[in-house]
């Protein structure tokens, strides 16, 4: 019982790659596939749209159609936007620092910082 | 900066839980490990809708219809959700698809039994699905952001699952004497594979050091397994049924259940293609694939000739 080659598990009863099947990767004809697309959800009327996940669609109304399907089954949302993931530009990780940093010391940007006396109501 | 450098900043991010987001620097055997780890829990996910789709035809009444088809199209939706979240490390999903049709890819070896009764839905539902929410309750609090997020979105949708299994199983439970031994006979057989769903035993299983030192897991398969033993032998009392395992019992010296022995064997030989159905289930996916690809084909087919279309008219 202990002759067994598999020694590595990531997920629980998921076999390991070589463990029968083929071996090399298959091809895949990622010309012929849908496109990416980013998918915002406004949960209800008065509140924001907010990102909820991607999918593959092969054009906006299809896009539309399987958001549906997939984020809005409870009804989650009132109402759905989609946009080819390609089209978002991200900022970087790496220049994080002269991104946000500069935020860090400005205190006097938050009313905290001004020490009124009691007497002063409504502010 | 050197890669110690990053790699310790790394580090440092994961011990000091700030989530791993898909721009930032990683290991690259975090990469691969995260993105074989939510590949296969993708597939998993639709692997997973062939034993119930199975029976969703077959289900007793309208209600148990609707209820099978919602939580099989849940399925489906789960398996997005990961698969989206892999593609953020950069693989495709068609590679993906590809892998698991062509059997190198892996899935959760729980799908290479035959569903073959009505109650294997409650069980299925109940033992397989709770296994399951144990793993991934656990995982919402993995290190790698997308993951996590997916997971989250899972849980919620997954404890429906669980209940109605359950619900499934109570109903019969009551029922006349055939339907209670239907209910038993599927506990019988569903047990012992969702005890081996937490995998090999942790001191047979070399993974796991890596894995929870980058917090993509949280918890060992044997505490996941002895959770799980615990929360059901308690469930089950509220059925009237027994668990198939003479030696389950409670030790008030550990504050957990004991419970017999796995037989490994059987695990070793579903976890390497010799399962009840492996052949079937693969056979499956690769026909839905192919006799879809008419579909894939036209839809990218319109899209073109509506982008032309609109092109020319404006």
């Amino acid at each position: 019982m202990n002759n067994y080659f598999i020694k590595k598990f990531y997920y629980g009863d998921i076999p390991e790659e070589n463990t029968g099947g083929k071996t090399e990767a298959a091809k895949a004809d990622n010309a012929h596939s849908w496109p990416l697309w980013e998918v915002f959800v406004r949960s209800k009327q008065g509140l924001d749209h907010k990102h909820v996940g991607s999918l593959h669609a092969a054009d906006a109304a299809m896009a539309i159609e399987n958001a549906r399907d997939v984020y809005t089954r409870r009804q989650e949302g009132v109402s759905i936007w989609v946009v080819e993931s390609k089209f978002i530009t991200a900022s970087n990780p790496e220049e994080a620092g002269e991104l946000y940093e500069p935020a860090i010391d400005k205190v006097y940007r938050h009313p905290t910082f001004y020490v009124l006396p009691d007497e002063v109501a409504h502010m | 900066m050197s890669i110690q450098d990053l790699e310790k900043i790394f580090q440092e991010k994961i011990d000091n839980e700030i989530k791993i987001e898909p721009k930032d620097w990683m290991p690259e055997a975090y990469r691969k490990t995260n993105i074989r780890q939510i590949s296969q829990h993708a597939h998993s996910e639709v692997v997973g809708m062939l034993p119930e789709g199975n029976w969703i035809s077959r289900a007793p009444s309208l209600k148990r219809k609707a209820i099978l088809i919602a939580k099989v199209q849940d399925e489906g939706g789960h398996g997005l959700y990961l698969y989206s979240a892999a593609e953020t490390l950069g693989s495709s999903r068609d590679e993906m698809i590809a892998d698991l049709h062509s059997g190198k890819a892996k899935y959760s070896s729980i799908f290479n039994y035959p569903s073959l009764t009505w109650a294997d839905m409650g069980a299925i539902g109940w033992l397989v699905d709770g296994a399951a929410i144990l793993n991934q309750v656990m995982l919402c609090r993995t290190s790698y952001g997308p993951y996590a997020r997916a997971m989250v979105r899972i849980c919620k949708e997954e404890s429906f699952h669980q209940r109605q299994g359950f619900e499934a199983l109570l109903v019969l439970s009551k029922g006349t004497d055939a339907q209670k031994a239907m209910c038993q006979d599927a506990i019988n057989r569903w047990w012992w594979p969702s005890l081996m769903m937490f995998g090999p035993k942790d001191s047979e299983s070399t993974n796991s050091d890596q894995s929870m030192k980058w917090k993509i897991k949280r918890k060992t398969n044997d505490e996941l397994r002895q959770q799980f033993v615990d929360m059901i032998a308690e469930q089950i009392k509220v059925l009237g049924m027994k668990l198939p395992d003479d030696k389950l019992q409670w030790n008030e010296e550990r504050k957990h259940y004991d419970f017999g022995e796995i037989n490994w064997d059987e695990f070793w030989n579903v976890v390497k293609g010799n399962g009840p159905c492996n052949k079937q289930r693969l056979a499956a996916r690769n026909k839905a694939h192919d006799e879809g690809a008419w579909v894939r084909e036209a839809a990218i087919a319109y899209a073109e000739k509506s982008k032309h279309k609109k092109q020319a008219a404006a």
